[in-house]
């Protein structure tokens, strides 16, 4: 259950934000969620309805953008889209796959009244 | 709330203990993440709604606190290593067997994370060497915060080695980094050879792979070639060591590496 660390850092980093721009509310957190970061995102929105009780992130609704998994081939330098950890490249066989795009854990932007 | 699992108590459920300290005195003077700024002294100037770019790494502060932790061994030449697996995989008597070995010529100290109990720090400092224990409460994972207070508790010597066991989970430390020199996950023969393919994401961001109690190999359907091809084929960089903690059988070759990295 990572997700609620991950939600209340949400909360943290939106909540000092938006106080810094003496905001009353946060409407709407967009977030860059990899699919190779390891989190489960119904369980992140469940933790972040939870954890955003009483905080100015009460409320806000959360747009997550899923970034997809790419990986480049070490052996043939093919450019591969990658779903999970054990890749094998599909146009050399080789399992040297360095995954470069995937693991995004990010706050994108707010929208703040 | 707690910053840790979530839990509507206002104060800190964390707790980091030396053995022998029954009723830990929670305190509020460490640094933690997040800001226990509760003014509310906004004002109504701004009524509409208005988009802030804000491009900030969810992960960044415990990234941060990671990366001054990693500064702090880093001054002082204290090799932090992280040592992760799912419970019950013989990461104690790991680390018994190996401070016994290691202590006389390397001066060790260990700082023990689980959700409850001082059962760990008790069986480490029989071996003679300072412990501090976190617990963690309901959390799930060890954080840099955590260790920056149990290092401030542990104050360990210049040129030593800390050896950091995590809570034992497969799943949630991979995503906290500590400051460690090295993560170091943990499987015992017990628990199939199929580990890595289930939870992939910690044999990616490991370094190193023990794989425990090759003693009772002839007695379960475990393939040694197989669980590295499977752990290689998430991490091809993965080192590789096969032991038993408990008979000593593997050892050397563990130990070896840790020597190389403390010269």
């Amino acid at each position: 259950m990572h997700e609620m660390s991950i939600a209340l850092n949400i909360i943290d980093i939106v909540s000092s934000q938006a106080k810094a721009e003496q905001a009353q509310k946060i409407n709407r957190i967009e977030l860059e969620i990899g699919e190779l970061a390891g989190i489960l995102i119904d369980s992140l929105e469940f933790c972040f309805e939870a954890a955003s009780k009483n905080t100015l992130a009460d409320s806000a609704s959360l747009n997550i953008v899923k970034i997809p998994g790419k990986g480049i081939c070490h052996d043939c330098h093919t450019e591969i889209d990658v779903d999970n950890y054990i890749v094998v490249c599909p146009n050399c066989g080789g399992f040297g796959v360095e995954i470069t795009q995937g693991k995004e854990l990010k706050i994108r932007s707010i929208n703040i009244d | 709330m707690c910053d840790t699992c979530g839990c509507g108590q206002p104060g800190d459920p964390v707790t980091i203990r030396k053995p022998g300290q029954i009723n830990p005195t929670h305190d509020h003077d460490h640094s933690h993440p997040h800001s226990h700024d509760h003014s509310h002294e906004s004002e109504p100037s701004h009524s509409h709604g208005r988009t802030l770019l804000v491009e900030q790494d969810i992960l960044s502060k415990n990234n941060l606190l990671a990366e001054r932790n990693r500064g702090y061994f880093e001054a002082k030449k204290i090799l932090a290593l992280n040592l992760v697996s799912s419970p019950g995989s013989g990461k104690t008597t790991l680390l018994e067997k190996t401070i016994a070995t290691l202590k006389q010529e390397i001066p060790i100290s260990v700082i023990e994370g689980d959700q409850q109990s001082l059962r760990d720090a008790d069986r480490i400092e029989k071996t003679g060497v300072p412990v501090v224990q976190i617990n963690t409460g309901t959390g799930c994972h060890l954080d840099a915060d955590m260790i920056n207070r149990a290092v401030h508790e542990l104050a360990p010597e210049d040129q030593t080695l800390l050896f950091i066991e995590n809570v034992g989970n497969l799943v949630c430390p991979a995503l906290f980094e500590l400051g460690e020199a090295h993560k170091i996950v943990i499987i015992s023969v017990t628990e199939g050879d199929d580990k890595p393919q289930k939870y992939p994401t910690m044999f990616s961001v490991a370094d190193i792979c023990i794989i425990n109690k090759t003693d009772l190999l002839p007695y379960v359907d475990f393939d040694l070639e197989v669980c590295k091809q499977n752990a290689s084929q998430v991490n091809p960089h993965l080192q590789f060591f096969d032991l038993s903690a408990k008979t000593g059988e593997g050892l050397d070759q563990w130990i070896e590496w840790i020597r190389k990295q403390v010269d």
